[in-house]
């Protein structure tokens, strides 16, 4: 165990691409954390899905031993925090793991969007915060205007920026003096009751459920008593490590630590992110505040595009669930699609994340049906029904009235863009709350529909200002509104997958896009196919598919034989990506596609 | 064999690739004639005696360009296919000419040879796009290479390619009007395919090759051929050819009726049934590669496999759909998807004959991939 005085905890933050990974690996590696021929790239960032997006979904720490010019030796413990929106919340509970953050900026781009918005979570958790300058070594580095820009807009002081190139490794002694000398020892009593912050937790193959901890009164053993305080289960600590970043055990771990532990606990699940841990026999007082229950938002059907796969995806599933909890799936049948699952995310990149992993690491073919989230139905009779699904929506007889969820979105964005975001919340029927300036950038605040936002919002926010806007947002409670259910015909059959609830004036311009792109992406057939969109039974928009006209191999001779038999095996094979409907087959991206929206 | 058995003969060899091309051709400088025939010979020889003895009804020189062949080289190997088999009375022995003026003084020694129908590539009748095409001939010597070969066989066939860059649909129809002026009983009219791996391929990926016909202006133009031809006494018997009744091409129906043929030659394809079972084969691609294993090993096959029940059923349905007659209605099985097919006036059937309608031959590849 180390004293406190010998601790300091703290986390990167930084736009993507301005060299979170290189700094961190760098720090690493002349520590010499990690022997020379055992660094690779981006040690912190573990999934594939993670590398090559550019994000991190799961927290991962590193513990760094580093001598210091004053002669002594400290413990740094490096907290890397997911950066998305989706995962608001986790990083939330990592920042409040740590005292402080190297702000890492670009010296030859400037602040950008992604930094306002962690920074902002960096000084929400109190930290104290170091800015570094990197890139120094290009050309187009402007140290000057780049450390004034910090402090107008974040409105830090950047006089003591510390200037480095990750890539050459200029400047990281420097980066590693600041922390020791700029951070602030954590706090905290070794002889009070144990109280941890769980900051993440996550499936190891090899050792269960991993969960990473940030100690912050008394000490913890191998072979405890613990007790989760919000959950109220008991474990027995088999297992106590810090990330070095490979696993080394040790025996304690006191105020101020971080490391992991496993505990036989079978699944994470279990375990919920910024829960208490505490002795069973000698609790502390009172629990961590700021804790909140995983609540998926949004909804959608994942379905085998093979029937036959059905029982693979529901092994992926469960698996996956395992490491992740804020992801809920139940059993789901659809006329059209046959067996699937209804999944909970907690966002759209979320549902991204797990349904490429499924295709990927289980190599499922997917349809994904439109995501939605959960109204609140009031009938006639006085009870309030759930509707997760549009396709569950009862008799409009019996239905009093509908409430949608709303939230508060808060986007931070430069002046230049202003009117494309004002725009674009206007255009999902958002209310504006607020609009404030800071700097040469606008913070605007707006009451959205959660429905309006959980598919292609943030997508359509990054393409109107290139990027340089950042999101944030919570739940604020329910709203009743105009809300009906929209079908979707396609050859007179309709396609379950497709309905979804939209907000009555904005049906038949949302029914309109949508047979427009449906026509896009439905092949021709051999013969004519109307697109229609309908509330009940009356149709609002409709489109015909023309019949397709000529698909004839021109010259076909012995030779040709066996290749053309094959070109033919391949199309029959991509036809197994689609779905029929009646006598039309659909191809699976045609599902989620047809919902994005262009404006 | 009910559906004939022929030989195939694969000259790889041409003056220039034309980049629309995805045949087996290569431009050589040098050409050992006498040594190509010898390995020819050789494998004649050695397919004999895979298939044993057999009424032969046709043989098929083709390329490449077989038409820079000599004419003793086209002798010797009519005279080792016609000692190896025995030729039917009716023989067709079709070489696959190109209407250059130098090729066209060569017609003579084929025609002595025993060459009695030749197919000449035409490809168009309009200069500017045989340029475009990367034909070395032009339009004029196209028209007096027919006349020629007129002369000196009993049955002549030129192909033409439609659906070109900056072709409309006007001018497709006053070029077949002359090609039909000039036709002989036999034509073959391909539309323009994009392969992959050919220079057209390639430009059309990055987006270079402006002007090709959408879908709809193919569909007229393939429309307006099948009317055209019609009326003029040689419909379509089969996708891209066109025919007075009795002038088909007594080779290519084997391949798409399913009958036997052997493949000799850099690249080229078999099918032989023997014992019951369809045997397929394939040759070495490339001519060095050929001809080396020809002469050190006395075989140029690079593959040869029984095709199992079903891909010879697949192969036998995709291959005699193209022909207006249709296959047997033993080799489909799927009724209710053909009586979808038969309800959207696609296909037709009886008892005996299942056979795509006119209206569906544009769609054939849509109809098989629903079929099989």
């Amino acid at each position: 165990m180390t004293d406190l005085a010998h601790i300091r905890n703290f986390s990167i933050v930084a736009h993507i691409d301005h060299g979170k990974s290189t700094l961190a690996d760098r720090l690493i590696q002349m520590t010499g954390t990690v022997a020379e021929r055992d660094m690779k790239e981006q040690m912190l960032d573990a999934m594939d899905i993670e590398r090559e997006r550019g994000i991190t979904i799961k927290a991962n720490t590193v513990r760094i031993e580093y001598p210091a010019k004053d002669g002594q030796t400290y413990i740094l413990n490096l907290i890397d925090t997911p950066g998305h929106v989706d995962f608001a919340y986790e990083v939330s509970r990592s920042m409040q793991a740590v005292e402080g953050s190297l702000l890492v900026v670009d010296a030859s781009q400037g602040v950008e969007a992604q930094t306002l918005a962690n920074v902002y979570q960096a000084i929400d958790a109190d930290h104290e915060i170091v800015p570094v300058l990197n890139k120094i070594d290009l050309p187009a580095a402007d140290v000057d205007r780049v450390a004034e820009q910090i402090e107008d807009v974040i409105g830090i002081d950047a006089t003591d920026a510390v200037q480095i190139s990750a890539k050459t490794g200029i400047g990281i002694p420097n980066v590693l003096e600041a922390i020791v000398t700029r951070l602030p020892t954590p706090k905290g009593d070794r002889d009070a009751p144990l109280k941890a912050m769980l900051v993440d937790s996550w499936y190891d193959p090899y050792l269960g459920v991993v969960v990473m901890i940030r100690v912050i009164d008394g000490v913890i053993r191998k072979g405890d008593q613990i007790k989760m305080m919000q959950t109220g289960a008991k474990y027995g600590v088999d297992k106590l490590s810090v990330l070095k970043p490979q696993m080394v055990d040790i025996k304690e771990l006191g105020p101020g630590e971080i490391g992991i532990l496993t505990a036989s606990i079978k699944q994470v699940r279990d375990t919920r992110v910024g829960d208490t841990i505490t002795h069973d026999k000698k609790p502390c007082a009172r629990a961590l505040p700021g804790f909140k229950p995983a609540q998926p938002v949004v909804f959608c059907g994942l379905f085998p595009v093979d029937n036959a796969e059905f029982e693979d995806l529901r092994e992926a599933i469960s698996k996956l669930a395992l490491n992740d909890a804020s992801f809920s799936s139940e059993m789901e049948t659809s006329a059209a699609l046959g067996f699937g699952f209804r999944c909970g995310f907690l966002g759209l990149l979320h549902l991204e994340v797990i349904r490429d992993r499924i295709e990927r690491e289980y190599d499922i073919d997917l349809i994904t049906t439109a995501p939605s989230v959960i109204y609140h139905i009031y009938m006639r009779d006085g009870t309030m029904l759930e509707l997760h699904n549009p396709a569950d929506m009862p008799d409009l007889t019996h239905v009093d009235h509908l409430e949608e969820p709303r939230i508060k979105a808060t986007i931070l964005v430069p002046d230049e863009y202003l009117g494309d975001v004002l725009k674009l919340c206007q255009d999902r029927r958002g209310i504006q709350a607020d609009l404030t300036y800071a700097g040469s950038r606008a913070m605007v605040v707006y009451d959205l529909p959660l429905n309006e936002v959980v598919f292609d919002f943030y997508d359509r926010l990054k393409s109107v200002t290139k990027g340089y806007a950042s999101f944030d947002y919570q739940m604020t409670g329910y709203r009743a509104d105009n809300l009906v259910k929209m079908s979707i015909l396609v050859n007179d059959e309709p396609v379950d997958a497709l309905s979804m609830m939209v907000h009555r004036d904005r049906a038949e311009a949302r029914g309109r896009a949508m047979v427009e792109k449906l026509k896009d992406l439905i092949p021709r057939h051999m013969f004519k196919i109307p697109i229609q969109a309908a509330i009940g039974g009356k149709v609002i928009a409709r489109e015909t598919l023309s019949a397709l006209r000529k698909d004839v191999t021109a010259k076909c001779y012995g030779g040709d034989a066996t290749r053309k038999k094959k070109l033919l095996e391949k199309q029959k094979a991509g036809k197994k990506k689609m779905r029929q409907f009646g006598k039309v087959e659909i191809p699976q991206e045609a599902f989620i596609n047809a919902l994005k929206m262009d404006g | 064999m009910a559906n004939g058995f022929g030989l195939y003969v694969h000259w790889p060899f041409c003056q220039a690739k034309c980049p629309y091309c995805d045949f087996n051709s290569h431009v050589t400088a040098q050409i050992d004639q006498a040594r190509w025939l010898a390995a020819y010979e050789s494998e004649i020889a050695r397919v004999r005696d895979d298939s044993g003895p057999r009424v032969l009804n046709s043989i098929f020189f083709g390329g490449g360009t077989p038409s820079l062949m000599e004419g003793d080289t086209v002798a010797g190997i009519i005279a080792a296919a016609r000692a190896a088999w025995s030729p039917a009375n009716d023989i067709e022995i079709t070489l696959e000419a190109n209407p250059t003026s130098v090729e066209a003084a060569r017609f003579r020694a084929y025609a002595d040879a025993g060459v009695n129908r030749v197919s000449i590539g035409v490809q168009s009748l309009r200069d500017d796009h045989l340029k475009a095409l990367g034909r070395l001939h032009s339009a004029d010597e196209a028209r007096r290479a027919v006349e020629t070969a007129e002369k000196h066989f009993p049955r002549v066939s030129f192909d033409l390619i439609y659906g070109r860059q900056h072709q409309a649909l006007a001018d497709w129809k006053e070029e077949l009007t002359e090609a039909l002026q000039m036709a002989a009983g036999h034509l073959s009219l391909y539309h323009l395919t994009i392969e992959p791996d050919t220079a057209f391929g390639d430009r059309h990926a990055r987006g270079r090759l402006p002007g090709l016909p959408d879908e709809d202006l193919s569909a007229d133009m393939f429309d307006l051929t099948q009317d055209m031809t019609g009326a003029a006494g040689l419909p379509m018997y089969e996708i891209s050819n066109h025919s007075t009744p009795g002038a088909e091409s007594i080779h290519n129906l084997i391949y798409w009726r399913s009958g036997d043929w052997a493949g000799v030659g850099p690249g080229a394809h078999g099918r032989l049934t023997l014992g019951g079972e369809r045997n397929a084969t394939e040759c070495h691609m490339a001519p060095s590669a050929w001809l080396k294993a020809v002469e050190s090993n006395r075989d140029g096959t690079s593959l040869r496999r029984v095709l199992a029940h079903e891909d010879a059923r697949i192969e036998a349905v995709m291959m005699g759909l193209r022909l207006a007659e249709g296959v047997p209605a033993s080799l489909l099985t799927n009724v209710s998807k053909i009586n979808e097919l038969e309800d959207l006036r696609l296909l037709e059937s009886d008892d005996t004959t299942v056979r795509v309608t006119p209206r569906g031959r544009p769609l054939l590849n849509a109809v098989l991939r629903d079929l099989l």
